[in-house]
């Protein structure tokens, strides 16, 4: 077996190890399901859709999913068994995949288990089936933009608790880059296209456009990278505290 | 085998360790002595590829740990400091882990798998969690993870630390029965440990390098080298003895320890003791219990030597 699916498997063992892999799904089930019936009038709406399930993601994301990713790192660095990962022949960039691919795997698999709600619709109505998987792709690379953003954080500190409050701070205003709360701070000064940059990074735009059902290229690539950004930002926290 | 070449790493404005060079060859085991905060422990980090230097370069079996960190790791095996583990694992679910992560495959890694198990003794506590095994089994899960591959070079930071007189003989042993063709460093503060395993002694203190030598000849450099302690039978006659002991023209001093009946008699320089005190004994009639002739006193010469007290030897 690789170097690789040893730590991805490694990992995804560790994560339900701990109590907190269980409270994680049972709030995450439990929320996701009173958001979308008393907050979302889902039968109120008389729709066949998912849009009421799918438009409290993002909020839910906001305090799960940085739960999950603060102890990827913080916690092995306070422990100490962090030492014992990096000093094994593994380049920093394979730990670094495995460790987010198996924390994405069973915010994954939490995502999975509120297929129930997927069943009542169909039993209801018969919803666009097509929308509702583009929502469930779009709600999986939302989770995966913040548990990479929350793991580079965990990686920079050795307390979780630090790491959870910075991702949760960084998390929300990527979430509303797009409203003025955060647009308003930059129109004072900034020109209009460093305006505009900074709106096209909201997370909430690019979710909402794929939830609907479109799944278009610009807003999967804009997941696709800001991932990818933040695990190359990842190892080179490793690297840079290695020469600390 | 290890090669250090002036070695240096900061911590800010703190220097762990300065301009530190040392090379150690297949067959030797190094004992890496030095106070608390020595930079020891920053030292082996550097060997391990867990630091970056600062300064100078580390190699191991020939590869730069810096610029071929995969190749070197490959070579080594590490026992990092107070030896971390995953808790929630068991001993077989992480020696499985690290055989996957160090490629071992087929008849080799079962082999290897059986080997270190039965050497460190973990056939009982196998499929227990690691966080509910006692200090000494987690002490042994982190070196079996270390001897696993079985790598041509070992780097253990304190790997007695916190064991029992009997677990710190069996992994005494342990370490001997494979120094046989292997690169051994060891980092420890138990002086006899010194004695018992290694057959090089580095002294660090405030990062840089004060001795390197024999454990012998460290031990020789202690003023109780040659001494004799003279055990009396009984403590009427301590008195009696010491001032005996005392006309002799090679005794340098007498330091007498009157509850454990005992006393030392450090020599002049040079002069041999024992044969004198021996015939002094014999013809004075002295009551005496026991006659024993002094190596030298690795805590003293270690407390010389990092206090900066010693006078040039």
């Amino acid at each position: 077996m690789s170097a690789f699916s040893a730590v991805y498997r490694r990992e995804l063992a560790g994560s339900f190890a701990t109590p907190l892999a269980y409270v994680f799904i049972v709030i995450f089930l439990l929320l996701s399901g009173a958001f979308t019936f008393w907050l979302g009038g889902f039968y109120e709406r008389g729709q066949a859709d998912l849009a009421p399930f799918f438009s409290f993601h993002p909020w839910l994301y906001l305090f799960l999913v940085p739960a999950v990713a603060m102890r990827l790192w913080a916690e092995e660095r306070r422990s100490g068994s962090i030492e014992l990962l990096l000093t094994l022949p593994v380049r920093p960039g394979t730990i670094v995949l495995a460790k987010f691919l198996a924390a994405w795997t069973f915010v994954a698999l939490a995502l999975a288990l509120t297929v129930p709600i997927w069943i009542t619709v169909n039993y209801l109505g018969s919803p666009d089936n097509g929308a509702i998987l583009a929502g469930y792709l779009g709600s999986l690379a939302m989770a995966g933009a913040f548990l990479a953003i929350g793991g580079c954080l965990s990686a920079a500190t050795r307390s979780q608790v630090v790491a959870f409050i910075l991702t949760v701070v960084v998390c929300f205003l990527l979430l509303l880059a797009g409203q003025p709360l955060v647009l308003d701070a930059f129109r004072g000064w900034a020109t209009p296209a460093v305006v505009d940059a900074v709106a096209s990074l909201s997370f909430l735009t690019h979710f909402q456009a794929i939830s609907k059902g479109v799944l278009e290229l610009r807003d999967v690539l804009y997941f696709a990278m800001t991932i990818g950004v933040w695990l190359y930002a990842t190892t080179l926290v490793l690297e840079l505290r290695k020469a600390d | 085998m290890i090669e250090v070449k002036t070695l240096t790493k900061r911590f800010g404005d703190v220097v762990a360790v300065r301009d530190l060079s040392f090379r150690v060859v297949p067959g030797e085991i190094l004992g890496f002595l030095g106070p608390n905060g020595a930079g020891k422990t920053t030292t082996m980090r550097v060997i391990a590829g867990y630091l970056a230097p600062t300064a100078g370069t580390a190699s191991v079996c020939g590869h730069d740990v810096a610029r071929e960190p995969l190749a070197s790791r490959r070579c080594l095996g590490y026992l990092p400091e107070g030896a971390p583990l995953w808790p929630e694992m068991t001993p077989r679910g992480f020696l499985d882990f690290i055989a996957d992560v160090r490629g071992l495959a087929g008849d080799l890694r079962r082999r290897r798998l059986a080997e270190t198990i039965g050497r460190l003794g973990l056939e009982d506590v196998l499929e227990r969690s690691i966080e509910t095994l006692s200090k000494g089994f987690r002490r042994r899960v982190g070196l079996a993870q270390a001897i696993l591959h079985d790598p041509p070079v070992l780097v253990l930071d304190e790997p007695t630390d916190g064991l029992d007189p009997n677990q710190k003989h069996e992994v005494r042993t342990l370490i001997r029965e494979m120094a046989p063709g292997k690169t051994i460093v060891i980092s420890t503060h138990i002086l006899e440990e010194v004695h018992a395993v290694c057959t090089r002694a580095i002294i660090v203190a405030r990062g840089e390098l004060l001795v390197d030598e024999r454990p012998a000849t460290l031990e020789a450099r202690s003023r109780y080298h040659n001494a004799v302690t003279v055990t009396a039978a009984a403590e009427a006659d301590l008195d009696r003895i010491a001032a005996a002991v005392r006309g002799l023209a090679q005794v340098a001093a007498v330091e007498v320890d009157a509850p454990d009946l005992r006393l030392t008699a450090l020599p002049r320089a040079g002069e041999e003791l024992y044969e004198r005190i021996a015939e002094l004994a014999r013809v004075e009639r002295l009551p005496l219990h026991g006659l024993r002739l002094e190596t030298g006193r690795l805590d003293e010469v270690f407390r010389a030597i990092t206090t900066g007290t010693e006078a040039a030897p």
